[in-house]
């Protein structure tokens, strides 16, 4: 493990430059957001991540997003532990019925100015699980959303782009 | 020599059940079997509701010497059925599911609270006749704790960390933690109800996704079932090629676990490291299947995609990396006594546990269980492959580490051998071919352990399916694993076990 450490010193950093932001998050994020509320957040976003219903394969590229090659700290983005201290709720899955007062009260208990960002297929429209008796649809059928990034996961690349494009809108 | 078979009453076989023989027994032989069941003679594989012609019972059952395997089935007309969870505890949530989805009641159960249900649908019974009045929501009882100076701590659904929905209950004094109680069903899509009446291959998607983690032993388990029931075979390169993203996928997520696991004992060191195995392995996976967690990549018949003309070379190069850095990582984590000092000894899991609820995956092995469907009853191409199950006993969170350390080494070996005997030929087979109106179990071991599919065919359409997550049997275990240790080993203990909330909630 010393080798490991000693080559961390000399090798370059496995942290690959940023993506651009996102054309398409730009536009959607250009007529949802107020300039006022992005000035005053300035360039840093708490993160709450809440899983209304997912299978879980956003989850695991959403963690993808604070290994080394993505590093999203760097971007004075970050994850945090309570919607209290959240200015961006990022919301995975189709809603399901039995997360749906979860969702909520979870988007009650985050202060303004603040924004919803929904991950994934399901999240826009339920994707394979609409329809069923147990979902309620996609995360705008519940709470009002900002942004979607769209793919089955998206890739940690693509969660990037948009929220890239989320801290650009912000500034 | 007492064999599966011997069990079991003398009843009629069913056609057309493949590839394990399904028998319809009377309730009293329903009841013997339960009570076998409990004795230890078999171990319960499944257990699920089918509304069929009439509302029929099944029940999975395998005896671990021989890897056999078979399904009894009893039909109730009146939705009434002998409890297997009076006799056998590991049934017990799998009864209360059922009578929350389809109302049928298991006589003589110990406890009936719903399951899954949280009294937010819109009709109970979903799955069974659909009473349109929904259940009551908020009324539900956790079980009892008495004693002097107890608190209780409710957490959850919505969690710290960047995890699934679910609720524990902690029963606390002082510190330490006296009982858990789980309630889950949060992620509860109705998977099962989207199933029915659905194609061939949009049930493959659905499958795909009920616990994307495991999305390739998913669709493994599905495949199986369904070509069991249609009688066919996927040609040898498919299943070479279904191996070599199972073994991608476990590796991902075993890199993925030991890293969470040393980070929940505060040794962020060992996280960030193994993340970065963890992502080379996902981009050879894109690499070489075009999906990092290859989902939709497997389906039945076959699969969807070859690998990419550099996929071998990529995966290799890969490979050669991860097998370079990891044994550091393993030393480090050997080494490093603060570390050892939080894993070994917490949330020690009895054998006797174990082997009783058929836990499989690394909670099973990790507690003296060395099942593994790869072995027995076993499938193509792992018959022809070189590896070794390991085996602990101490059962703690350092002997599910190390389970894991072991099984990313036999891994990495597999992928070598995969590579090296991939055969030539098509990946799929003629989607006409089989037969039209057959039932089939499949089984497949993913990361976490046994995958158990079982479908019940209506031509190209899936009539019935049901799948049983391996979280299923290890989620009570946490249960009794936490107890007496200390509520801020919870999460350390939480993810070494790391069951699957979608794949369990359906």
């Amino acid at each position: 493990m010393r080798r490991t450490l000693i080559e961390s010193l000399t090798r370059r950093p496995l942290t690959e430059p940023p993506p651009a932001a996102d054309d398409a998050a730009l536009a959607e994020l250009a007529g949802n957001m107020e300039r006022a509320a992005r000035r005053r957040l300035g360039r840093s976003l708490a993160i709450r991540q809440v899983d209304a219903g997912s299978c879980n394969g956003c989850e695991l590229e959403i963690h993808a997003l604070n290994n080394a090659f993505y590093d999203l700290e760097r971007f004075g983005l970050r994850f945090v532990a309570s919607p209290r201290h959240a200015d961006v709720l990022l919301v995975t899955g189709p809603v399901t019925r039995n997360m749906r007062e979860a969702l909520e009260r979870t988007y009650r208990a985050t202060p303004d100015p603040k924004w919803v960002v929904a991950i994934g297929h399901c999240a826009a429209d339920g994707g394979v699980f609409a329809g069923s008796y147990a979902v309620v649809g996609g995360v705008n059928a519940v709470i009002p959303v900002d942004l979607h990034i769209d793919g089955c996961p998206p890739s940690p690349t693509a969660i990037l782009k948009g929220l890239i494009a989320l801290l650009e809108e912000a500034r | 020599m007492r064999t599966l078979l011997d069990i079991i009453p003398k009843g009629e076989r069913i056609d057309g059940h493949r590839p394990w023989p399904r028998f319809a027994v009377t309730a009293d032989g329903w009841h013997h079997v339960a009570s076998e069941v409990a004795a230890g003679r078999a171990t319960l594989l499944g257990l699920w509701a089918d509304r069929a012609a009439l509302p029929t019972m099944h029940m999975a059952l395998l005896d671990e010497a021989t890897g056999a395997i078979a399904v009894v089935s009893l039909a109730c007309p009146d939705g009434r059925f002998p409890s297997v969870g009076a006799l056998h505890p590991p049934a017990i949530r799998l009864e209360r599911a059922i009578h929350s989805l389809y109302g049928y009641v298991a006589v003589g159960a110990p406890d009936l609270r719903p399951w899954l249900d949280l009294g937010f649908w819109n009709l109970r019974h979903p799955l069974g006749a659909g009473v349109a009045q929904p259940a009551a929501a908020g009324t539900f009882q956790f079980l009892p704790v008495e004693g002097e100076s107890l608190h209780q701590i409710p957490v959850g659904p919505v969690h710290a960390g960047i995890i699934e929905p679910g609720h524990f209950r902690f029963t606390a004094g002082g510190e330490t933690i006296v009982r858990l109680e789980e309630r889950l069903g949060y992620v509860h899509k109705g998977i099962e109800s989207l199933m029915a009446g659905a194609a061939i291959e949009q049930a493959a998607r659905l499958a795909a996704r009920t616990s994307g983690d495991s999305t390739v032993a998913y669709g493994i388990a599905f495949a199986h079932a369904v070509e069991a029931a249609l009688d066919i075979e996927a040609p040898p390169r498919a299943r070479y090629l279904r191996a070599l993203m199972a073994e991608l996928e476990r590796l991902a997520n075993h890199f993925g676990d030991i890293g969470a696991i040393c980070n929940d004992a505060s040794f962020a060191l060992m996280h960030a490291h193994c993340a970065v195995l963890r992502e080379l392995v996902l981009r050879a996976a894109d690499g070489a299947f075009g999906h990092r967690l290859m989902m939709d990549r497997v389906v039945p018949g076959g699969v969807a995609v070859d690998l990419a003309a550099d996929g071998a070379t990529r995966i290799r190069e890969t490979l050669r990396q991860v097998a370079h850095r990891f044994p550091r990582l393993v030393e480090l984590y050997d080494n490093t006594a603060s570390l050892q000092d939080r894993t070994a000894g917490t949330g020690a899991l009895h054998t006797d546990f174990a082997r009783r609820f058929g836990a499989s995956g690394y909670v099973g092995r990790a507690s003296g269980r060395a099942f593994d469907v790869r072995k027995a009853p076993g499938y193509a191409p792992y018959d022809r492959l070189t590896f070794a199950v390991p085996v602990l006993t101490a059962g703690d969170v350092n002997a599910r580490v190390w389970i894991r350390i072991r099984e990313v080494e036999q891994s990495i070996a597999l992928v070598e051998q995969i590579l090296d005997r991939l055969p030539d030929g098509p990946i799929a087979g003629s989607p006409d071919g089989g037969r039209p109106d057959g039932e089939g179990l499949g089984l497949a071991e993913g990361f976490r352990g046994d995958v158990l599919a079982w479908v019940r065919l209506d031509g190209r359409r899936v009539a019935r399916c049901h799948l049983r997550d391996p979280s299923w049997f290890q989620w009570p275990l946490l249960e009794a694993a936490i107890e007496g240790n200390i509520v801020a080993d919870f999460p350390l203990c939480n993810k070494s076990f790391n069951c699957s909330y979608s794949g369990h909630d359906l």
